[in-house]
């Protein structure tokens, strides 16, 4: 594609309104093959990439969007979505903290991520995407001593083309599922991470998702790779802004636990839920799946509190013997957020185990439900897997829904489904509300009490940030 | 402190309390007693603004305040503390941090900084001490996997801890073994002092032997049917209450 068409497609008109005053580069609404080319035109992308995405577009126009997960919404016009917007001062990319756009370091501030701070006090490298594409790095020079890439997998195509050409798409197949399939046709940007064998990664890392543009979808996708025998611990947090229409987000993220490699995921999801009444709100459609490999380990937690719909399930894939998946997870829903979450442990080498530990927490009127698949192949000797799933309910006009499927194909293997469903108390806010704490703390605390399990697996920083955000989505709560 | 006038509630569309009247001063210690189904646990509730007990009629004033106007946390801010008979589980909140909420909250109402955590820790070590209970228990879930005597000792704790104006006990006394209620006794007459007044719901005549009261009452069809000093938990003893109901219809 020339820069004379680019320029032409940038020209067409198309709606303002943006939140924050930076000025941006978004295509108009519509998704066509030259949308996709001028994607990956814009982003210089080597014609192998730009094909890969070409087919996944066709396999997606095949595809019909699932109808199985318990969540309800209006049909989502795919053609009324911008599929790439990026901030405009990124045109020359910024090398350090001080040449990235002021407005925009201003707005991370309000969101209580000081990238700053974070370098000074957290020793965390922040790799943080605004939009579509990354607009600050940090930390590289340290990564890059103990050999670690991290770096926008927009950056990585050009800079280790053999990773990403041999690993994308290996775990999450293009055409896995037909959001998966959308975003490998159209995906803006995410993280990048290698670490190399026997490493164990210096720090923890972090990104910072953030949807900024009106009507815009944003596609991340993210690729973690560990050699054989590396250590990684990389944390995903996401806010969003007030927004009145409803704003799709599909994002695909790939683990690959090489062998004897471990990798710990953490997710505080905090997008946009809605308003009381149910209008807006971010539709989370996401895949994210691990692939581990003899002796790795895999371990995902997930703290959930935003998006008005979400249907997540992040899944390990237990290919070699001995390997482990864990999933922690926290799924908080209010007033009329759907949440339908969960996860896959297909177990597929001998003495695999899992570890499922799930918390759903509905307020309000809205619907919470875990989903979750525990496959035991035939070859999976001596695999185990223990699965706990808790439900809580907060006042009597919200759900609770529990999907588990067990599927055993192996004598020895041993699966264990506990689940339970509780209520707060009247007994229990009147025991806090005796002793001077206000009903809303009293349910935050109770909540908080639940959930325990779950952010003792987060990283420090992140429990505390957790525990809040649990505090912030279950105002109005209580009457 | 406490002035409770004609006081009528309901609970579950049935009226439990009738015209209650009674009066405690600072520095005085009540005994509330009275067959069951009398209203005693009832007039503790009301008083502490448990969601679904209506007052019907009647004033109740608490240092000064219309405390029926208050919400149920803001009486206990203000110094309104009632030990439960039943204390409820709140599963993964540990003691100490509920406790240090609690304690906080008071603070805060009026006007306090939190407590610092190392203080509040080292408080909250002694006072487990003083009620016979393992510092371990702070680190527990609150009453979670408790026995009635560790869950009415908890229940100790927290009133020592929280120091109020008024302590309500209600059956604190019940189920607990000799050895236990001394406890419950030491802490208590640990706290008497003129500004703190108690008012001790018991079936039993036994709590007044290691704590003694000022003055006793006997409710019967909610109302106080009879007032007088420690002798009169001694007649009830050795006589029941039917006589005294029968005196009264």
């Amino acid at each position: 594609m020339s820069q004379e068409h680019i320029d032409e497609v940038m020209a067409r008109e198309y709606a303002a309104g943006f939140v924050s005053p930076i000025e941006s580069d978004t295509l108009p609404p519509g998704l066509d093959e030259d949308v996709i080319r001028f994607i990956s035109a814009k982003k210089k992308e080597p014609d192998w990439l730009l094909e890969w995405r070409l087919e996944a577009y066709r396999g997606w126009q095949q595809m019909r969007e699932p109808k199985w997960a318990h969540v309800h919404y209006p049909p989502i016009d795919l053609n009324a979505v911008s599929y790439y917007s990026a901030p405009r001062s990124m045109k020359d990319g910024p090398k350090s903290l001080d040449e990235v756009d002021p407005e925009l370091l201003a707005m991370y501030e309000k969101l209580g991520i000081p990238l700053h701070e974070q370098e000074m006090l957290a020793g965390v490298a922040v790799d943080a995407v605004f939009d579509s594409v990354s607009v600050a790095t940090t930390f590289r020079g340290k990564l890059a001593e103990a050999g670690v890439i991290f770096c926008p997998i927009s950056e990585a195509v050009h800079s280790h083309p053999e990773l990403v050409r041999k690993y994308m798409g290996t775990v999450v197949p293009r055409k896995d599922n037909f959001y998966a399939a959308l975003n490998s046709a159209v995906f803006s940007d995410g993280s990048f991470v290698y670490i190399p064998k026997g490493v164990r990664c210096p720090m923890e890392l972090s990104t910072y998702f953030r949807i900024n543009e009106a009507k815009t979808g944003q596609f991340e996708r993210t690729l973690i790779i560990a050699d054989e025998g590396s250590h990684v611990s990389y944390l995903e947090g996401c806010t969003a802004p007030m927004r009145d229409e409803n704003q799709l987000h599909a994002a695909v993220v790939e683990l690959v636990a090489l062998d004897g490699a471990q990798i710990k995921y953490s997710t505080v999801q905090n997008w946009y839920p809605g308003d009381a009444q149910g209008r807006g709100g971010i539709y989370n459609f996401v895949t994210k799946r691990g692939v581990a490999h003899r002796d790795a380990r895999i371990s995902w937690t997930q703290v959930e509190t935003g998006s008005a719909v979400t249907w997540k399930y992040p899944s390990c894939i237990l290919r070699g013997d001995n390997s482990v998946g864990e999933f922690y997870s926290v799924a908080l829903t209010n007033n009329f957020q759907q949440a339908d979450t969960g996860t896959k442990m297909i177990h597929l080498g001998k003495n695999t185990r899992s570890t499922i530990i799930s918390k759903g927490i509905s307020a309000g009127r809205s619907s919470n439900a875990y989903r979750g698949l525990v496959r035991m192949s035939p070859q999976a000797t001596g695999a185990r897997n223990y699965t706990q799933c808790d439900s809580l309910l907060i006042g009597d006009r919200c759900a609770a829904h529990t999907f588990p499927y067990i599927e055993s194909r192996n004598p020895s293997a041993v699966v264990e489904h506990e689940a339970t469903t509780s209520k707060v108390s009247d007994d229990q806010l009147y025991l806090c509300r005796q002793r001077g704490l206000d009903a809303e703390k009293a349910v935050s605390m109770i909540v908080n009490g639940f959930c325990k399990e779950v952010f003792r697996q987060l990283p420090m920083e992140f429990a505390v940030e957790a525990g809040k955000l649990l505090e912030v989505s279950l105002e109005g709560s209580v009457g | 402190m406490l002035e409770i006038e004609n006081l009528h509630a309901r609970v579950d569309g049935t009226d439990i309390l009738r015209g209650l009247s009674l009066s405690v001063k600072a520095g005085e210690v009540h005994a509330i007693m009275g067959p069951n189904g009398s209203g005693k646990s009832t007039l503790g509730h009301v008083l502490a603004g448990r969601p679904g007990y209506t007052v019907t009629a009647g004033s109740v004033r608490f240092l000064g305040q219309d405390l029926l106007a208050l919400e149920t946390e803001e009486r206990a801010r203000l110094g309104l503390f009632l030990a439960f008979q039943y204390p409820v589980e709140i599963p993964g909140v540990s003691n100490m941090e509920f406790l240090k909420a609690a304690v906080d909250a008071q603070r805060d109402y009026r006007g306090e900084k939190p407590i610092d955590a190392v203080t509040f820790m080292k408080n909250a070590r002694e006072t487990c001490k003083a009620v016979d209970l393992d510092p371990a228990f702070l680190k527990r879930g609150v009453n979670e996997g408790f026995s009635g005597g560790e869950k009415k000792r908890n229940e100790l704790l927290q009133l020592m801890l929280l120091q109020p104006r008024l302590g309500i006990l209600d059956e604190t006394d019940s189920g607990l073994d000799i050895d236990a209620l001394q406890v419950v006794a030491r802490g208590v007459n640990s706290m008497r002092s003129p500004e703190r007044a108690f008012v001790m719901v018991t079936h039993y005549q036994r709590l007044l032997d290691f704590i003694e009261p000022d003055r006793v009452h006997v409710l019967a069809g909610g109302r106080i049917v009879r007032s007088g000093d420690k002798s009169l938990a001694l007649e009830l003893e050795a006589r029941g209450y039917a006589w005294l109901e029968d005196e009264v219809a």
